[in-house]
């Protein structure tokens, strides 16, 4: 059973969907409650960073997800957005991030002349950068469906476990001890989201 | 690397996918769910529908046809018709689509589009513009499924729904549209060099060569596809298919 978080920041649906194809149970839930006794869990998110930390703050989810994340070492996964909110901080917003994983969120910046749109859209490649239980079994040309126009950045390249080319190579995994964040979004890459998510659900 | 994506483009008519030539002649294509079940198995890189009469009836989408979809396809999915609020897109979100598609509605109330970007995000709102060439070879932009002339050239309308936060623009020509003669490559190139969020190229595709044009002279960012996914050949039988990707990768980045 997965635990996904519900704190109105983003398409639960799909997720639910992908793991109901690869048979595993699934959870909604915003209540302090039932996190509580959750096994893993997922945390999604689209949208502002600053918006989303305000969200988790105000339906005082601060204090339940630290607590599983650190204290409990539950298998955690933040999707998205949601990894994003794993670092520090982000150049999209002014508010904290949770800070779990020694990194930072911050924009794409290309040159001048570059003519790469913002933000990254599309299928993009993934390279392993660190060995991770999660990134097992790939395939050689492993690929998932990006967007987003912030990534993270890594304190220490033990903390990036996959690189993305976009411009240049950035964070598009990143784990710290049993927690875990993707930029991209496994539940809309086909078997290539499902191989990941059933690593997550192995763990 | 990032790969082009090829997106096929499917219409919804009374619970039924359809196929038109040049926004009319509907060809009946099949089941929603099955088709998009074909097109999962397939791995196609996005899905996009468009329900032809929700506008034009004045209706809400059809939820139903909608999850059945998000329920087995596994890849991003958009949607448009009908739709006019936060709310209804709240809906379609929260089913498993991650993009909406509008045409009809920012015409009358342009600011939808802000507030909905405001709401969501720019990425996830798309604008759909219809075209034709009139008699004197202009082109113009159309609402309700084509069948209404909005007296706007199809770059400045493009620039208006950028700056007002659309993340994507879909761009159909309707000449070009189920005839398999190739895109209207001025078009695209017209209006995707006036904007600086990707251009979706619909509209004329009949062959690979066809997307791999629309790309490298069109400078769209990406390839919406109907006739040539849905039919063996031109004139023949519904077959759902999907170009190799190998031979793909040959004409696009």
């Amino acid at each position: 059973m997965i635990t996904i978080i519900d704190y109105g920041m983003g398409n639960t649906g799909s997720i639910v969907n992908m793991l109901k194809k690869i048979g595993v149970k699934s959870l909604i839930t915003s209540n302090p409650e039932e996190i509580a006794k959750a096994r893993k869990i997922i945390l999604p998110g689209v949208g502002h960073f600053d918006r989303a930390m305000e969200k988790i703050n105000q339906n005082s989810l601060r204090e339940i997800l630290d607590q599983k994340a650190l204290q409990e070492k539950v298998p955690f996964l933040g999707i998205c957005l949601g990894m994003q909110l794993l670092t520090k901080s982000s150049e999209e917003g002014k508010c904290p991030g949770l800070g779990w994983i020694p990194a930072k969120t911050v924009r794409f910046h290309f040159p001048q002349e570059s003519t790469l749109k913002i933000p990254h859209m599309g299928w993009n490649l993934v390279q392993r950068s660190t060995p991770s239980p999660l990134t097992e079994n790939f395939e050689t040309e492993h690929r998932f469906y990006f967007v987003h126009s912030y990534h993270a950045q890594v304190e220490d390249e033990k903390y990036s476990i996959l690189k993305t080319e976009y411009g240049y190579f950035f964070d598009s995994a990143i784990q710290k001890d049993n927690i875990f964040g993707v930029q991209f979004h496994p539940e809309k890459s086909h078997r290539f989201g499902m191989r990941l998510l059933e690593n997550f659900a192995r763990l | 690397m990032l790969k082009t994506r090829v997106i096929p483009c499917l219409l919804l008519r009374d619970e039924s996918l359809v196929k038109t030539v040049q926004f009319r002649k509907f060809g009946y294509i099949g089941d929603p769910a099955n088709t998009c079940r074909i097109f999962n198995e397939l791995e196609v890189d996005e899905l996009a529908f468009l329900d032809i009469t929700a506008s034009k009836e004045n209706r809400e989408p059809n939820y139903k046809i909608l999850r059945e979809i998000a329920n087995e396809c596994f890849m991003p999915l958009s949607y448009g018709g009908g739709i006019r609020s936060i709310q209804m897109a709240e809906i379609i979100f929260n089913i498993g689509f991650e993009k909406i598609i509008l045409n009809s509605y920012p015409f009358e109330k342009p600011n939808i589009i802000s507030e909905l970007a405001q709401a969501f995000g720019s990425q996830s709102i798309i604008i759909a513009i219809d075209v034709k060439k009139n008699f004197f070879g202009k082109y113009e932009t159309f609402g309700l499924s084509g069948t209404v002339n909005k007296k706007k050239k199809p770059a400045a309308w493009a620039r208006e729904v950028q700056d007002l936060g659309a993340g994507e623009i879909l761009l159909t020509s309707i000449d070009h549209e189920g005839t398999w003669k190739g895109f209207d490559l001025d078009l695209i190139k017209q209006v995707a060099d006036s904007v600086s969020i990707p251009v979706i190229a619909h509209g004329g595709a009949g062959n690979i060569e066809d997307i791999g044009k629309a790309c490298s002279k069109g400078h769209a960012s990406a390839v919406a596809v109907g006739s040539m996914v849905v039919y063996q050949k031109q004139g023949m039988g519904v077959l759902v298919n999907f170009p190799d990707k190998n031979n793909l990768s040959k004409v696009i980045g």
